[in-house]
């Protein structure tokens, strides 16, 4: 149940937070952190690209997709259920229709968002990315092995959210430097272990 | 309406377990305070006035969102439609314990109106009668601020003000709130 380091990175790609809790990986300078969250965010957006984008499910885009795409024959999934807002990226298997029409897809309002990259792994460690839907990343450095890392990154987001941001003096998209939730965030992930 | 519900659900759940409460008259004469000193630095340009509150509630909108969504965990809404119902039903009701009607859409569902039955940020107020107040200040409008702060951090743009409020004789308290645009990922200007 290792939890080595966290990285909070912003939207715009600047590393705003990063704390070791437990030895385990090796340091980086200062720099090469910089370096590794502009690179992650970077590489998180093109997987992003990648990640097929899902149909339109309205009624409208669906009566519109005849006309706008008279080549295509078909487009199954744009007929298909709607997919509630809260299913998680498991679905994206319905958007491998690839003659559905560009116009009938949208982006960033739809059912099911496009995930970049979620989870790196090595021998030693696993990185888990979690994007929150304001576009800030939390990046957490766990032991490979490690369960249930969605409930420590989720009390992660309820630190931030109460200790950084309702803080009247941290200023958004800048460095993080709050003492009380260094104390908060350190204390729960010492009391888990 | 499942969503309707649905979110309704949710939106109870929340005030029931994950919000701290704290004393409403705390918050309406914090509120009025704000309001009322206002009114006074600008020496009554009510105009002036409504641009200041918005522009404080963009900047608790801004803040505030991160915690909705932490709280609440809901996904992206798949159309505006939704996102209103999510406002409604889940902001309104975890922030101020109320569920403001959502109404009078527009056929392109780009416009609706919140209808406020209750406003506790208004309760005990009595506008000034010096013969403007009552046509030019509207009392509630950081919630137009907020609802714009929070609404850019998850990727749209909208325009929302006041249309009528119970405080200038009017039958209702109404918000009118129009989505200009869904802003696609784009390099915040400070970054360039």
């Amino acid at each position: 149940m290792t939890v080595f380091s966290l990285i909070i990175i912003n939207k715009a790609g600047g590393l705003i937070y990063q704390r070791e809790f437990q030895p385990g990986l090796r340091k980086l300078s200062t720099n090469d952190y910089l370096v590794l969250a502009g690179t992650f965010h970077g590489v998180h957006a093109i997987t992003r690209t990648i990640t097929p984008k899902l149909p339109l499910l309205t009624p409208t885009a669906i009566a519109s997709t005849p006309t706008s795409a008279s080549s295509n024959l078909a487009s199954p999934s744009g007929t298909s259920t709607p997919i509630p807002p809260t299913t998680t990226t498991t679905t994206i298997a319905a958007a491998t229709t690839p003659s559905v029409s560009a116009s009938s897809y949208t982006y960033p309002i739809l059912g099911v968002p496009a995930t970049g990259l979620e989870s790196l792994e090595t021998d030693k460690f696993r990185l888990t990315c979690f994007q929150t839907l304001t576009g800030t990343k939390f990046l957490l450095f766990t032991d490979p092995h490690m369960a249930n890392i969605e409930v420590v990154m989720k009390k992660i987001y309820d630190f931030y959210a109460d200790f950084v941001m309702k803080n009247p003096f941290y200023q958004l998209e800048m460095p993080v430097r709050c003492e009380a939730f260094d104390r908060n965030l350190n204390g729960w992930l010492r009391g888990r272990t | 309406m499942s969503s309707n519900t649905k979110a309704s659900r949710i939106g109870e759940e929340l005030w029931k377990t994950r919000v701290d409460k704290v004393n409403a008259e705390l918050v309406t004469l914090t509120y009025g305070t704000i309001v009322a000193q206002l009114c006074q630095d600008y020496d009554g340009n009510y105009q002036e006035v409504n641009k200041q509150l918005e522009k404080m509630g963009y900047n608790i909108g801004m803040r505030l969102i991160e915690d909705f969504l932490a709280k609440s965990n809901v996904g992206r809404c798949a159309n505006f439609r939704e996102t209103a119902d999510m406002i409604s039903k889940v902001g309104f009701r975890i922030f101020l314990n109320i569920a403001p009607t959502v109404t009078n859409w527009t056929s392109d569902n780009n416009q609706f109106s919140l209808v406020f039955d209750e406003n506790p940020l208004a309760e005990f107020v009595e506008l000034p009668d010096d013969g403007r107040a009552q046509d030019e200040l509207w009392f509630s409008n950081i919630l137009c601020g907020v609802l714009r702060g929070a609404l850019e951090m998850v990727q749209m743009q909208i325009e929302a003000h006041f249309v009528s409020d119970v405080l200038r004789g009017d039958d209702t308290t109404e918000m009118r709130v129009s989505l200009v645009r869904y802003i696609e990922d784009e390099m915040p200007p400070e970054e360039e």
